[in-house]
C-alpha cells in the first residue's frame, strides 16, 4: 500500500485577535496520494487557503497551529523550526498563488528568479541551474525559453506569468503542491490551459496536489478526490464522482445542485440562503444548522464527527471507503427522526 | 529614453524660466536698486543718469530677457553690501554649505535607512519602539532647537565639540575649501550635519520602514517566502530592493530641501555657508544675493528632480519600458 504524501488530522489553526481567539480551521483531516489531485472548495472563508499556508508553513502571527498533526511522508512537519521548514519549501512542497500578476517579484528578471529557487535547492551550479530553469520554462510552455528567461514579469502576459508561477514551484520536483486557485485571476481561455498543464505535471511527476478552486467544473475535470468546507472543517470528502454526482451533505448538496452537468466549464458557486456564520460565532453543533434545511435537534448540540462510519439513507449502504460526511442524517439510528 | 530625457529637460527649462521670473520681479518690485546704490544727497540728474545706465527705463520684457541673459552667465550683478560681484560671493560659500549638506544628507540616508529596516524586520522589539518613539521627536522639534539642544549637551555640558565655524579649512584647487581634512574640520562637522540631518533621517527611517512592511505583505514575498528562498535573501534582496524605489525618489528630492534648510543650521552654527550670506541678505535688502540664492536653489531642486527620475527609471523595469515608448 503507498503511503500518503501529505496527511492531515485534527488540524486547527487559531488567529489570536483583539475580539479574542478565533479559530479558523478547526478539526480538518485528509490524506493525500501521490499524483492524486484533491480538489478544495467551499465559500469565500472556508478556510481554504489557511488549510493550504498551514501545510506549507505559512501561517503567520497572530496566527498559529493551535492543534492536529500535519505529515509529510510520515514526518511530522507542523512542528519543525523555521529553518527546517523553509528547507521543505520550495524543495518538498510547493505553493501557487492565485495572482500571477503580483506573485512575481517586477525588479528580478524571471531567470534569476528561477536561479535563486533553483541554486537555494539543489546542488546545481549557476550554469546548471540557468540550463534547468531553461528547461522548466520550456516545459511549461513558454516559447522561446532561452530569450524569454532574461525578460522581466511584466513582459509576459497573465497566462504566460502563471506558467512561470509553476515553474517556479517545479524548480525542486516537490512532491506536493498547493495551487490555491491559480486560474481565478486569468481569462476563461487560459484557465483550461493552466489547469491541464498542472494535470500533465501531476501525472507525469507523481506529484500530489492540493487545488483549491470556486470552478466546479474544474474539480470535474481535474481533481480525484474532493473535500467541501464550511467553516474551517469539512462537510465531505469523497471521490470526486460521488461527491460531485451524489453530495450527500445539505451544504455541498446545495454548492453541487445548480451546476449543469455538461457544460460546466466557468460556473461559479451557487449561493444558498444565508451566509457563513463568522468565526466568532460558529454555532453549537454542527455548523451548517442555521442553514440547513434538513436541520434537527441533534444537530444543535452534538458536531457531526466526520470520522465515524456513514450510511446512505436509501437502503443504509455504507458509504464507499474514503467517502466521509459529517452530517448526523447519515448516522442509522437516527435516519427515522430526519425525515 | 532619449525622447523622455529631452522632454524632462525641456519641463525642467520651463520650470527655472519661472523661478527667473519670480527672481526678476523681486528685483523690479521689492524696493528700488538705484536707491540702494545713491545716496540721499545725489542730484536728481545723477540718478536718472544711473538709471537709464542700467537699462531701468527699458520696456520690462526687454529687462528680463538681458536678466536670463546675465543670468545663464551666472552674472547676478553686484552686492549693495559687499560690493562685490554676487557670484564670486556665493562661490566663496558654496563649498561650506555644500561639504554640510552632504554630509548631513549621507548621515540621514544611511542612518535613516538602517534604522528604517531594522524597524520593519524586529517591529515588535524594544529598540524599535524606542527608534520609533525618537523618530517622532525627530520629526517634531523644530531644526533651531535640535541645534541648540546638541550645542547646549556636546558643547557646553560635555566639551566635546565646537559648536562655531567650520574649524581648519584646507584650500583645494582656485575656490574650494574643505574641512574634510582637517581633525577640527569634521569636528567642526558634527553637531551642523547632525542637526541638518536629523528631520530627514527621521523621515527616512518612517519612510523605509513603512515602505518595506508595505513590501513584506505583497504577494511576491509569500511566494518567495513558499518557495523557501533563504530569509537574508527575502529580507535584503527582493524585500529592500522593492523598498529602495520610493526611497529614492524621496531621499533625493530631499537633498534639495537640506541645502535649502541649511540657512537655519548655518544661522545657529555661525557656519560661514551661503545660507548665513542669504540670511544677512535679506536683513539688508540686498536682492541681487536674494535673486541669485533663489535661482541657484531652484536650479538644485530641477537638477535632482531630473536625475532622480532619470536613475528611478535605470532602477525600475517598468519604467524603463514607459520611457521608450
Ligand atoms: N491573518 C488573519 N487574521 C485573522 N483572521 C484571518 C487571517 N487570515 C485568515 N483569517 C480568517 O480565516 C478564515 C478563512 O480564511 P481563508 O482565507 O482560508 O478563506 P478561503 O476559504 O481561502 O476564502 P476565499 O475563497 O475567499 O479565498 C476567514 O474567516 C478569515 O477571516
Ligand atoms: S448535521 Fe444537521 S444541520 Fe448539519 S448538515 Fe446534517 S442535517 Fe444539516
Ligand atoms: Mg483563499
Amino acid at each position: 500500500m503507498t503511503e500518503p504524501v501529505i496527511s492531515v488530522r485534527d488540524l486547527r489553526v487559531e488567529f489570536v485577535t483583539r475580539k479574542g481567539i478565533l479559530r479558523a480551521i478547526d478539526g480538518v483531516s485528509f490524506d493525500i496520494m501521490p499524483g492524486e489531485v484533491l480538489g478544495v472548495v467551499g465559500e469565500s472563508g472556508a478556510g481554504k487557503s489557511v488549510t493550504g499556508s498551514a501545510i506549507i508553513g505559512l501561517i503567520e502571527p497572530p496566527g498559529r497551529i493551535a492543534g492536529g498533526e500535519i505529515r509529510l511522508h510520515g514526518q511530522r512537519i507542523d512542528n519543525l523550526d523555521p529553518e527546517s521548514l523553509r528547507r521543505i519549501r520550495g524543495r518538498k512542497i510547493a505553493m501557487i498563488f492565485q495572482d500571477p500578476l503580483t506573485s512575481l517579484n517586477p525588479l528580478y528578471r524571471v531567470g534569476e528568479q528561477l536561479v535563486e529557487t533553483i541554486l537555494t535547492h539543489t546542488d546545481l551550479g549557476p550554469a546548471a541551474a540557468r540550463a534547468r530553469a531553461i528547461d522548466l520554462l520550456n516545459e511549461v510552455g513558454i516559447p522561446a525559453p532561452e530569450r524569454r528567461i532574461d525578460g522581466y514579469p511584466h513582459e509576459f502576459s497573465g497566462g504566460m506569468r502563471q506558467r512561470v508561477v509553476i515553474a517556479l514551484a517545479l524548480c525542486a520536483e516537490p512532491d506536493f503542491i498547493v495551487a490555491d486557485e491559480p486560474t481565478t485571476a486569468l481569462d476563461v481561455s487560459v484557465q483550461a490551459q493552466i489547469i491541464a498543464l498542472i494535470r500533465k505535471l501531476c501525472r507525469e511527476r507523481g506529484t500530489a496536489v492540493m487545488l483549491v478552486t470556486h470552478d466546479m467544473g474544474v474539480i470535474a475535470e481535474t481533481a480525484d478526490r474532493v473535500a467541501v468546507m464550511y467553516a474551517g472543517r469539512v462537510a465531505e470528502i469523497g471521490p470526486v464522482r460521488d461527491v460531485v454526482k451524489h453530495p450527500l451533505h445539505p451544504y455541498a448538496k446545495g454548492l453541487m445542485g445548480a451546476i449543469p452537468t455538461l457544460e460546466a466549464e466557468a460556473e461559479r458557486l451557487v449561493q444558498i440562503p444565508g451566509s457563513m456564520p463568522r468565526l466568532s460565532n460558529i454555532p453549537l453543533g454542527c455548523a451548517f444548522n442555521p442553514r440547513c434545511e434538513r436541520v434537527f435537534d441533534r444537530c444543535r448540540v452534538e458536531r457531526p464527527d466526520p470520522n465515524v462510519p456513514r450510511f446512505g439513507l436509501e437502503g443504509e449502504a455504507p458509504l464507499m471507503p474514503g467517502h466521509h460526511v459529517a452530517c448526523h442524517l447519515y448516522t442509522r439510528k437516527t435516519v427515522e427522526t430526519a425525515s | 529614453m532619449l525622447a523622455f530625457v529631452i522632454r524632462r529637460i525641456m519641463q525642467s527649462a520651463a520650470v527655472m524660466l519661472a523661478v527667473a521670473l519670480i527672481a526678476f520681479l523681486m528685483f523690479r518690485f521689492v524696493g528700488d536698486p538705484v536707491n540702494q546704490m545713491v545716496g540721499v544727497d545725489t542730484p536728481q540728474e545723477e540718478v536718472a543718469r544711473l538709471r537709464e545706465s542700467l537699462g531701468l527705463n527699458d520696456p520690462t520684457i526687454v529687462q528680463f530677457g538681458r536678466f536670463i541673459g546675465n543670468a545663464l552667465r551666472f552674472d547676478f550683478g553686484v552686492s549693495y553690501q559687499f560690493r562685490q560681484p554676487v557670484t564670486r560671493l556665493l562661490a566663496e560659500r558654496a563649498p561650506a554649505t555644500l561639504e554640510l549638506a552632504f554630509t548631513a544628507a549621507a548621515f540621514a540616508l544611511v542612518v535613516g535607512l538602517i534604522m528604517g529596516v531594522y524597524c520593519a524586520l524586529r517591529r515588535d522589539s524594544w529598540l524599535a519602539q524606542l527608534f520609533q518613539a525618537i523618530s517622532l521627536i525627530g520629526v517634531s522639534l523644530p531644526t533651531f532647537l535640535i541645534g541648540i539642544l546638541l550645542i547646549y549637551l556636546f558643547a557646553v555640558v560635555l566639551g566635546w565639540l565646537p559648536s562655531n565655524g567650520r574649524g581648519q579649512v584646507v584650500k583645494i584647487g582656485d575656490w574650494w575649501t574643505t574641512g574634510f581634512l582637517t581633525t577640527s574640520g569634521l569636528r567642526a562637522l558634527v553637531l551642523p550635519a547632525i542637526t541638518l540631518g536629523l528631520f530627514q533621517m527621521t523621515l527616512i527611517m518612517r519612510l523605509v520602514r513603512a515602505e518595506m512592511l508595505e513590501v513584506m505583505r505583497t504577494d511576491y514575498i509569500k511566494f518567495a517566502k513558499a518557495r523557501g528562498l533563504r530569509t537574508r535573501s527575502i529580507h535584503f534582496g527582493h524585500a529592500l530592493k522593492n523598498t529602495l524605489i520610493p526611497v529614492i525618489t524621496i531621499a533625493g528630492l530631499q537633498l534639495g530641501s537640506i541645502i535649502a534648510f541649511a540657512i537655519i543650521t548655518e544661522t545657529v552654527f555661525n557656519w560661514p555657508g551661503m545660507g548665513l550670506l542669504f540670511l544677512k541678505a535679506v536683513q539688508n535688502v540686498d536682492i541681487p544675493i536674494m535673486a541669485a540664492y533663489l535661482m541657484l536653489i531652484g536650479l538644485l531642486f530641477v537638477l535632482i528632480n531630473l536625475l532622480v527620475d532619470l536613475t528611478y527609471g535605470l532602477v525600475d523595469p517598468r519604467l524603463r519600458i514607459a520611457m521608450r515608448s
